[in-house]
């Protein structure tokens, strides 16, 4: 039980470092971009927002998978 | 955090921690949760007219992550999703032409507010009924003398209702054998997602909470196979709504996918607890959702007539 909670803290612990650094560096670096298409082209601002969010779900969905099989792996 | 898109500061741990929770319930659940995340956005200043669209937007991003697991676990059935998906966009849109008419005509909101509350408080009160009586029919039936069923084995207090709509014959008729029903009109899958379209036309968000239940009670899909094929169904409808109100320049992408961030967490571990309950026991657990979809109406009603 212990072991199980010490490996979901590290999942949650890698899961947050790496969500941080897309924070501060793919959004923050899209965003000024983003707001332009939003002010200037609202048809495209709506393809890429639809296909930023599926994208970003099928990543984000992939790293989670990743990290719970990695950690599975460790603790058998 | 700046988000220019709408022009206001959040607190993007407040938005990553909101994704969570409405993740966690919405994976769990089958729902978009639209109910709880609309009015924590409003609360954290977020314009109003920002607040549908952007909260869509992030729905499609946490049902794809949650149908995803839903799909691992066998809970999805593609067919039924397909012609859900009909049904609730010709729904949808026919919600948002209807309230535009009548918004002309009369005082709508008190109107659809008022029924939406009725039905939403008989759903939680319907559903806690009968979660606790399936539960006590299980209980006697299975307890004792299987030790072990599967948890997707389904029981439910009132079978009449979907057995009476799966006999009637109005072509085409249709089979779904991934949810276990041999026959069934075409016609009955399109209304129930119809009317779960206008609710979402109406209301805005998913309307999941009414949708679920309705594919449960009425069409007899077992409660895994719903929750999971109405979050599959979400995400057409959901993206549906994003396009539509992105080019009404109405969604702050940033902020959706930053809640996604934390949704995309709490979808993955709400659709695995599934794997832990009973059918009986998602729906009693299911009751409280329609109610805080009551509560979070009556207050919109309660401020917005209030000088």
């Amino acid at each position: 039980m212990q072991r199980t909670l010490l490996y979901l803290i590290i999942e949650l612990a890698i899961y947050a470092a790496l969500v941080s650094l897309y924070l501060a560096f793919v959004l923050s670096f899209l965003v000024d971009w983003l707001k332009d298409l939003h002010a200037k082209e609202p048809a495209l601002y709506a393809m890429v927002a639809i296909l930023l969010m599926i994208g970003q779900a099928i990543v984000l969905e992939r790293l989670v998978a990743s990290l719970v099989h990695l950690t599975r792996r460790r603790r058998e | 955090m700046y988000f220019p898109i709408s022009g206001v500061h959040l607190n993007p741990i407040y938005l990553i921690v909101i994704g969570f929770l409405i993740g966690t319930l919405g994976g769990f659940f089958g729902v978009g949760g639209s109910f709880l995340a609309g009015p924590a956005l409003f609360a954290a200043g977020l314009p109003m007219n920002f607040v549908v669209g952007t909260d869509l937007a992030h729905i499609v991003g946490k049902s794809i992550v949650a149908a995803r697991t839903h799909r691992v676990l066998g809970n999805i059935d593609l067919k039924l999703a397909a012609i859900m998906v009909l049904g609730t966009i010709a729904g949808s849109e026919t919600g948002v032409q209807a309230i535009e008419v009548l918004k002309k005509k009369a005082d709508v909101d008190l109107v659809v507010g008022f029924v939406s509350i009725i039905v939403f408080s008989g759903i939680a009160l319907f559903c806690a009924w009968e979660g606790m009586t399936a539960i006590r029919l299980w209980q006697r039936n299975e307890g004792g003398r299987n030790p072990g069923p599967s948890r997707k084995q389904d029981v439910l207090a009132v079978q009449s209702l979907s057995k009476t709509i799966q006999k009637i014959k109005l072509p085409p008729a249709i089979s779904l054998p991934h949810s276990g029903i041999g026959s069934i009109s075409f016609w009955a899958i399109m209304f129930v997602s119809f009317v779960g379209g206008i609710f979402s036309g109406f209301l805005g968000g998913g309307a999941g909470y009414i949708r679920m239940p309705s594919m449960v009670y009425l069409l007899g899909i077992p409660t895994h196979i719903a929750v999971g094929t109405d979050l599959f169904e979400i995400i057409i409808s959901a993206s549906y709504g994003t396009i539509r109100h992105a080019m009404n320049g109405n969604v702050d992408i940033v902020i959706a996918l930053v809640m996604q961030t934390g949704a995309a967490l709490g979808a993955r571990i709400g659709a695995n607890l599934t794997r832990y309950f009973t059918g009986p026991r998602i729906r009693l657990a299911f009751a409280p959702l329609p109610l805080l979809g009551a509560v979070v109406i009556a207050m919109k009603l309660l401020s917005s007539h209030h000088p």
